[in-house]
Formats: structure tokens, C-alpha cells, sequence
């Protein structure tokens, strides 16, 4: 592959105090990718962002953004990164219009010249562009957020959990509107707690405790589940894992929606399975093979640190 | 250029469309004004006097009947009896106790010297000075006349005297009001100025607004110079306000050059803006920023030398003074209003302004640099 390097984060690090954020974090972004960095609260993940968006310096470690040192080049750089916080923080008391015409002009730019970039989402509020953005719901929030972070045209589009605190429909929504800015040639880092988007992004890399566990595609990352993984059901969920947990030849045992992710240790189960569970009040099992998902693989990989 | 008006034009539009904020910037130093420029006064209308006298005579008479026709005092109660008379002023009902003793009438016939005694409730120290300064003037004129009844009789000629013809030059009435506007002036135009810009800042950093801020290429003293400038202008029209009323509704005069004073108070508002946002950058919170700006500007009032004259505080509180930029504004808008002086008369506080503005307005932009 002959694309650009867009971000390239050389063995990063970032403590407070005794917390250790971030520690040694080598990755690579390409022009054009949709990156997610999949990771549960306090991995890290807005610590790197701060870093990558010029807020934060490392502690040890070096980034390059769009060629540009994060430290020593960080005037220029902010001409060409959007960054939308993972915390709404524009002007609550601007109206939508207001807000995305202030942050055009902060820029250098006007809303006309970079119109067409934004057209696809701010259409959607553009009905209510004389409403105090603190009047927005979370959805119209959220597209304003972006409007506002894409007004400049950057190249670099920088989303921390921008998915947070949005209902299904609007997430979902809002994914199809990352995935149209393929289209600009805009790269996108985007970070997010809920591992079924994983699945949306081009390449994603695991983060747990400061730590990257894994950078792949999801598709890839899914395949390195190295066990045959079952899905066990019940009526009584919460017995059903306490009692699975207490046999024997159970491996891991993790609850993942309305049933229970099982491996067993030699990645077969025999019928004794059944009359434990029974013996333990727990009837009307269902027992089936799945295939695994980015969560499966994330329990699997933080299991083997 | 452009994106620092655009900043203040957003400024601008935030106060405004905060409906109360709009109104509160324009009515609060309309009402300060009207209320604390005739409160604020040293002046003592009434002393509620009780007297005791065991003499009854003409001469005792002839006293008390002095008092009571000065302003200053009324004869609120009378009795013999001293206890009584403790008793009321342990009860407020007199602020001061006036005791003639018996004898006092047939000691003065006789030429011979004779006492009086007055207690006062001192709780309120500057009012138990005064009236007590008050009391004396009344007795030594009483003294003066019998010293002259008595030369007189004897000489038929006036006594050669000394008599001192006073004239308050620049207050020639002792208007209290005239005293205080000028200073309220100076108070008014802080609290405005410190209290808004700093608590703007930290609001930013509360709501996060400013992290969006600091991704753009938006540079630091730019972003400085859009916090301070709409309170500037703010301030400034604020002072005029001031101004209007205290020449409408107090008839204050202004002697002196209207631009100076204006020239004066914008160095002033630089230097305090400047300090609130560097106090900003310290707090994380509104209550943060409250807390410690209210520590400053309650020493500051206070140290101004607006109640108290400076010459009477201790050494160490005149050195401390020295970095009170509310000192110098006083003494300015004092001076300039009632007095008409001129730059030259006075560079020095100018000049303190001046090093007062450089030295916050760089330290904050430095400072919030190093925070961002």
C-alpha cells in the first residue's frame, strides 16, 4: 500500500501522578481510515486524543500528525484538525447557526466555502438553525458537534466517544454519516466503549489500562478468538453464570446480552454440563456454538495478560 | 484582527441574549449609585444625649441649652440619677451621658475651676470620637463666654482673641456626597469589570467550551484580548452612568478633564480584568473563582482608603496598599473630579496603573498559555 501515514504514535506515554494513562503506545493511522480505539472508561482513550489533538503534551514518546511534530508543530496543525470532544462543549447559548459560523470564522473560513463537506448532516438540523444549541436533544447535539468540528475542512477528523449518550437509531445514523466522509478523503480516529462499533471501523486497536492489546481489522481481530466459544441460555441468567462458573470444565464464563459466552477448556462440553446446571436449578437450558465478537476477543486478550 | 472582533462580537452576543446578565450590567451600578453614595456617610446627624444634672443652676441651665441648640445633639432624656443614666446608654437608648455635678453653678460664681463629666458609647469608636469632638466644641465656646463675661465685667473691653476662619477647599460645604461618588465610582467600575470577566473565563472551562477553543488556531493573547475588551467597553459605559446620576440626582461637580478620567479608568479596568482572568486560570470552578476574586476585592475596597484615610492605617498596611491598583483609581477620580487635576498631577498613581496593567494582562496570557 503506497497511502500516507497520517498519524504515527511512537512509543507514547502519559502518567498523573501514580496513574499511569498511557503507556508505551506505538500505532499507525492511514489516509482515509476510519480508526476506532475500542476500550472501556479510564483505558486511556481521551488522554491519547488530548495528545494527538495538540491539548496535552506526552509525558515520553513521539507523534506525528499529517507530517507535523504534536509538540513542535501543534500552531499548524490545529488549522487541520477537527476535534469534537467527548463532553458537548460548544456555546449553549449560541444558536446552531451561530456556533457553526463562529468556529468558520475562527478558523479563516466561511460556512459557504466548506458547505458541501457539512451538507449531509447539518441538513438534518439545519430546520432549527435559530435554536440555542443547550436546546438541542443529545442526536441534534451530536450533529451539530460534528458540523462544527468538519466546518474548517480538516484532514484529520478526531471523535472522542462521540457516541455516548445517543439512542441506537441516532448512532447508527451517525456511523453511516462518518463512513459518507470517506468520500472528502477525511481521516477519522474515533474512540468508543461500545464494542459492537467496532464492526464499523476500518481498523480498530484494543486499549485497556493505558495498554494496546491488538490493532487490526475488526474482521481480523474477531478471527484471533482462538477457542470455540458457545452461547448458553436460560430464564435465570444471574444462577445460570454463578453455576456455569463452578464446573469444572469451564474456561471463561461472560455475560453478553440476554445469554453467556462460555469456552470450556478442552472446547468440548459433555452431557455432564446439563445435569450439573439441573442439580444447580438451572432447567431449560439452550446450548449452541457462535462465533465470536470483538468482546470475546477483548475478554480473551485482557484474560491472557 | 478579524477573528479577534469576531470574538468580541460573540462576547457580546452571550451577555445580551442572557436576559438578566443584559439588564443587571446597566442596573446594578444605576442603583449602587443611588443607594450606597448617600448612605455611605460619615456625617452624624444626631447624638442622643442624656443628661444629668445635679446642679440645677442657671449656669448648668445656660449649658444644656447650648447643646440643644447645636444640630448635633438632642436632649433625649434628663434624670438625677447616674444609674439610670448607665442604664440607658447600656440600652441604647443615648450615645452619650452628660454629668454636671452639683456645685458646678456656685463654683464657676466663685471663679473657682469646676469638672463635668461625659461618657460615651464608644461600640461604634469613630461615632463616640466625633460626638465627643462635638461635645467639647460646645463646652469650650461655653468656657470662651464666661471667660469673656467675666474679663469683661471687669475690664469693659473685649478680649484680644485669635479667631480662626476655616474654609474646606475643593468640598467647600463638607458634602459628604461629593466625597463619597468619586470613590463609589471606582468601586462600581471593578466589581462590574473583575467579577464578569473572571467568572466569563471559568464558565468557559467549566462547560468545556474552552478545550474546543484551544484545538483552534485561535492564539492566546487573542483570546485574552476578546475577554477583556467587552468588559472594558462595559465598564466604561457604566462609569459613565455614574457619572450622569452623580451630576443629575447629586449634583456632584466635575472640575477636572472628563477624557483624563476616562483615559485613567481604562488603564484601571486593563490592570483588573487582567488580574480576574489570571486568577481565572487558577480556578477550575465559578465557586472557585468567586471565592478567591471576593478575597481581593474585599481587601481592596476596604484598603482603598474610600471609608478610612489611608495615612491612618499602620505602616505595614500603607506598604501592602502600594500594590492596590484601587488606591490609585480612588485617588485619581478624587482628584480629577473635584479637584481638576491635571496628567502631571498625576503621573504617579498613572503610572502605577499603567505598570499594574502590563504586569496582569502578561502574566494572565502567559499563564493560561502554560494551563492550556
Amino acid at each position: 500500500m503506497t497511502t500516507k501515514t497520517i498519524i504515527s504514535a511512537d512509543r507514547l506515554s502519559k502518567s498523573f501522578g501514580a496513574v499511569k494513562a498511557l503507556q508505551d503506545i506505538s500505532f499507525e493511522v492511514a489516509e482515509g481510515e476510519i480508526f476506532g480505539f475500542i476500550g472501556p472508561d479510564g483505558a486511556g482513550k481521551t488522554t491519547l486524543f488530548r495528545i494527538i489533538t495538540t491539548l496535552m503534551l506526552p509525558d515520553e514518546g513521539k507523534v506525528t500528525v499529517l507530517g507535523l511534530d504534536c509538540v513542535k508543530g501543534f500552531r499548524e496543525l490545529r488549522k487541520n484538525i477537527g476535534y469534537m470532544p467527548g463532553r458537548f462543549s460548544l456555546y449553549m447559548d449560541l444558536t446552531v447557526e451561530e456556533n457553526l459560523n463562529f468556529y468558520a470564522t475562527v478558523f479563516g473560513t466561511t460556512v459557504k466555502e466548506n458547505y458541501d463537506l457539512i451538507a449531509d448532516i447539518y441538513s438534518h438540523i439545519e430546520p432549527f438553525r435559530k435554536r440555542p444549541a443547550g436546546k438541542l436533544s443529545g442526536g441534534m447535539k451530536q450533529k451539530l458537534a460534528l458540523s462544527c468540528a468538519l466546518i474548517h475542512k480538516p484532514a484529520l477528523l478526531v471523535l472522542d466517544e462521540p457516541t455516548t449518550g445517543v439512542d441506537a437509531v441516532s448512532r447508527a445514523e451517525f456511523w453511516e454519516m462518518l463512513k459518507k466522509l470517506r468520500k472528502h478523503n477525511i481521516t477519522i480516529l474515533v474512540s468508543t466503549p461500545y464494542m459492537d462499533e467496532a464492526m464499523q471501523c476500518d481498523r480498530v486497536a484494543l486499549i485497556q489500562e493505558g495498554k494496546i492489546l491488538s490493532v487490526d481489522q475488526p474482521g481480523k481481530i474477531t478471527a484471533g478468538f482462538s477457542r470455540k466459544l458457545f452461547s448458553i441460555k436460560a430464564p435465570e441468567k444471574y444462577q445460570l453464570i454463578t453455576a456455569l462458573r463452578e464446573f469444572p470444565l469451564v474456561n471463561t464464563a461472560y455475560p453478553f446480552g440476554d445469554s453467556v459466552h462460555v469456552t470450556f477448556r478442552d472446547d468440548v462440553y459433555d452431557d455432564s454440563l446439563i445435569g450439573f446446571l439441573e442439580a444447580k436449578g438451572v432447567s431449560g437450558v439452550i446450548i449452541a456454538e457462535t462465533r465470536a465478537g470483538i468482546e470475546d476477543r477483548f475478554l480473551e486478550l485482557m484474560e491472557k495478560k | 484582527m478579524r477573528t479577534i472582533l469576531y470574538l468580541i462580537r460573540k462576547e457580546f452576543i452571550q451577555i445580551f441574549r442572557d436576559k438578566f446578565l443584559g439588564r443587571a450590567i446597566f442596573a446594578i451600578p444605576i442603583v449602587q449609585m443611588l443607594i450606597l453614595v448617600p448612605a455611605v456617610t460619615f456625617e452624624i446627624k444626631e447624638v442622643n444625649l442624656c443628661v444629668v444634672d445635679k446642679d440645677l443652676s442657671t449656669e448648668s441651665r445656660e449649658l444644656v441649652s447650648k447643646l440643644v441648640g447645636s444640630t448635633f445633639f438632642k436632649v433625649r432624656h434628663a434624670t438625677f440619677s447616674e444609674r439610670e443614666a448607665n442604664d440607658l446608654l447600656h440600652r441604647n437608648k443615648c450615645d452619650l451621658i452628660l454629668q454636671i455635678p452639683a456645685g458646678f453653678g456656685k463654683d464657676i460664681g466663685k471663679g473657682t475651676p469646676t469638672k463635668l463629666m461625659a461618657s460615651a458609647n464608644a461600640i461604634n469608636a469613630m461615632n463616640a470620637q466625633l460626638s465627643w469632638a462635638y461635645l467639647n466644641g460646645v463646652i469650650i465656646d461655653y468656657n470662651m463666654n464666661l471667660l469673656a463675661r467675666e474679663i469683661g465685667s471687669r475690664t469693659f473691653t473685649a478680649i484680644p482673641q485669635i479667631e480662626v476662619t476655616n474654609r474646606y477647599w475643593y468640598n467647600e460645604m463638607l458634602n459628604y456626597n461629593f466625597y463619597m461618588q468619586p470613590g463609589i465610582l471606582g468601586i462600581l467600575v471593578l466589581a462590574i469589570g473583575f467579577i464578569l470577566a473572571g467568572l466569563n473565563l471559568v464558565k468557559e472551562k467549566e462547560i468545556g467550551t474552552i478545550e474546543q477553543m484551544n484545538v483552534t488556531p485561535v492564539k492566546k493573547y487573542q483570546f485574552i484580548l476578546s475577554k477583556i475588551i467587552p468588559f472594558l467597553i462595559i465598564g466604561l459605559i457604566d462609569l459613565a452612568l455614574g457619572i450622569i446620576i452623580g451630576k443629575l440626582v447629586f449634583n456632584v461637580p466635575f472640575v477636572g478633564s472628563m477624557g483624563l478620567l476616562f483615559l485613567c479608568s481604562t488603564v484601571f479596568l486593563i490592570a483588573v480584568l487582567g488580574l480576574a482572568l489570571l486568577i481565572s486560570t487558577f480556578s477550575g470552578t465559578q465557586q472557585q473563582f468567586m471565592f478567591t476574586g471576593f478575597f481581593f476585592m474585599i481587601i481592596f475596597i476596604l484598603m482603598s482608603g474610600i471609608f478610612t484615610p489611608l495615612e491612618s492605617m499602620p505602616d505595614w498596611a500603607q506598604k501592602i496598599d502600594l500594590l492596590n491598583p484601587v488606591v490609585y483609581i480612588m485617588r485619581i477620580n478624587r482628584m480629577v473630579m473635584l479637584k481638576g487635576s491635571t496628567l502631571y498631577d498625576i503621573r504617579t498613581e498613572f503610572l502605577a496603573l499603567v505598570l499594574f496593567a502590563i504586569a496582569t494582562t502578561t502574566l494572565a496570557v502567559n499563564r493560561y498559555r502554560k494551563t492550556a
